[in-house]
């Protein structure tokens, strides 16, 4: 009993010189986030209250379409590099807690519905390796081996879902397997084959019921119920390109995006001008919205009144803004050259925009679209917030 | 007006040819370069990798290019892969943008941003 008295206090002495002397102030992270620089291997960390950059951590390896989780407190950022590199960085501290790189290209990952488990999708080798989210050290790997010659698919779309699962898409084997992983037991892994070709990224709904896949090699989409234990993926609208000749597509578009707006979905066509609007319950088109180009991401507000649309290269320069209500386009915004990312702050009052060849972010209203503040930023590519850290599918 | 001298003749004829083999290999302004090289990375980069060395699309590295002959490597870029994502970049690129960057590849532009 002394003993842990003696302790406490040397605990007390201890926790108040680290106070005085390297410790940051005490602070939240939900108002924080990060600003991916891809050219230098940095990021920025982010403050959406006072609207400005206030640290960068360097030494992340090679950061093209890197993307970024949260540890379900909001204090830490795991940051998937090209290079198979994973991240964790201390958003208080500024310092990175722990680095290893696990692969030799990789795309993205996911945080599990506990918090305990990051998963990270891989190029090369082609698979899911799973780590422990405190100190990174390895738990399972799950190769995304296919056919008869023991190739790898490359592992995209990537997505935690309940039950502490994953769900991701093999673009090789035109496959959708889910993962689950017991402490000590074998990855229990389910394999969906031939749900169309190419799917090339995916996105869970809001909710987490449905996992939904684009497919480049075809004209429509996948979907997977993950309600139901017995489901098979099935196909929603096919054909939605009615058999014209596909535009070309300069930038591969981001489903994670993809918002869900009341009942309706708003999903950019591939190789078309256009965002699809979907029932949300029937998986039917009911509209289509003409945009200004290909679009690459359709992101709606928190409170889903607007999807913001952003293009592929060569109108990369161009956001294009939908009332939900009435589906017209009630903004164009021209930020600059290589508009790549668009992020919310948590209630929607704002958007971050990067622009990477302007080497810029810019601070939109969302509400008068008057551009409120500014901050540099090296190549700035995907801008993350911590509020990411509590919804399923971020 | 004499016919002209054979001196003459092989003198225009090695105008017209310099001048046809410099149309050949017209290699795009400094600035153009410099638009070119920004266009590889940042681009062609969101499938290829920042450095080139692949993503959902393949390494672009002269290792991985191997000896793929270059017109074949210009006719994918100008053309596209069809039922690929590859997309064709005729009309955006013209032919000696394009020749001068699968020469570039193929020698490799190292780590200049």
């Amino acid at each position: 009993m002394r003993a842990e008295r003696r302790t406490a206090a040397l605990l007390a002495v201890t926790l108040g010189l680290v106070a005085c002397t390297t410790s940051p102030p005490l602070r939240g992270t939900g108002d924080l986030g990060v600003v991916v620089e891809r050219a230098e291997g940095s990021i920025l960390i982010v403050d959406t209250t006072e609207n400005r950059a206030i640290g960068r951590v360097e030494g992340l390896g090679d950061l093209s379409h890197a993307s970024v989780v949260f540890s379900r407190d909001g204090r830490y950022a795991f940051v998937f590099g090209r290079d198979g590199g994973l991240s964790k960085v201390d958003l208080l501290t500024g310092g990175i807690a722990g680095r290893i790189v696990q692969a030799g290209n990789s795309i993205g990952g996911a945080i599990s519905q506990d918090g305990r488990i990051v998963a990270v999708a891989n190029y090369e080798p082609g698979g899911v390796r799973f780590f422990r989210s405190d100190d990174l050290s390895p738990i399972a790997e799950v190769p995304s081996t296919y056919g008869a010659d023991g190739a790898r698919s490359k592992v995209v779309g990537i997505e935690e879902i309940a039950d502490n699962r994953f769900v991701f898409a093999l673009y090789d084997a035109d496959a959708i397997w889910t993962v689950g992983l017991e402490d000590g037991a074998d990855p229990a892994v389910k394999r969906f084959a031939g749900v169309g070709k190419l799917p090339y990224d995916a996105l869970l709904t809001p909710d987490g019921h449905y996992y939904i896949a684009g497919l480049f090699g075809e004209d429509g989409l996948v979907v997977l119920d993950l309600w139901d234990a017995n489901a098979a993926p099935r196909r929603i609208l096919d054909g939605y390109g009615k058999g014209e000749e596909p535009l070309p597509v300069y930038k591969m578009p981001h489903l994670e995006g993809w918002s869900v707006a009341g009942d309706r979905l708003y999903l950019p066509a591939i190789g078309r001008h256009e965002l699809l609007v979907v029932d949300r319950a029937t998986f039917a088109e009911v509209d289509r919205i003409p945009v200004h180009s290909q679009p690459v991401f359709a992101i709606a507000r928190p409170d889903v009144r607007q999807v913001w649309v952003n293009f592929a290269h060569p109108d990369n320069d161009v956001i294009q803004v939908i009332d939900v209500p009435s589906g017209e386009i009630v903004k164009d915004l021209r930020p600059g050259p290589g508009v790549l990312h668009m992020e919310f702050t948590p209630k929607g009052e704002a958007v971050w925009i990067s622009v990477r060849d302007a080497n810029r972010i810019d601070i939109v209203d969302t509400d008068t679209f008057e551009t409120v503040g500014s901050i540099e930023a090296e190549a700035p590519s995907g801008i993350f917030f911590t509020a990411r850290a509590n919804r399923l599918g971020y | 007006m004499p016919a002209a001298s054979w001196v003459d003749r092989v003198a225009l004829g090695l105008a017209i040819w310099s001048l046809a083999g410099s149309a050949a290999a017209a290699e795009p302004s400094a600035e153009r370069q410099d638009e070119l090289i920004h266009l590889l990375r940042h681009d062609c980069g969101s499938c290829h990798g920042l450095t080139l060395k692949g993503g959902l699309g393949p390494s672009l590295l002269p290792d991985a290019l191997g000896d793929q002959p270059a017109e074949s490597l210009v006719a994918i870029i100008l053309d596209g892969v069809p039922g690929r994502p590859m997309p064709p970049w005729r009309g955006l690129l013209v032919e000696d943008e394009v020749v001068w960057l699968v020469g570039r590849l193929q020698e490799g532009i190292g780590d200049a941003r």
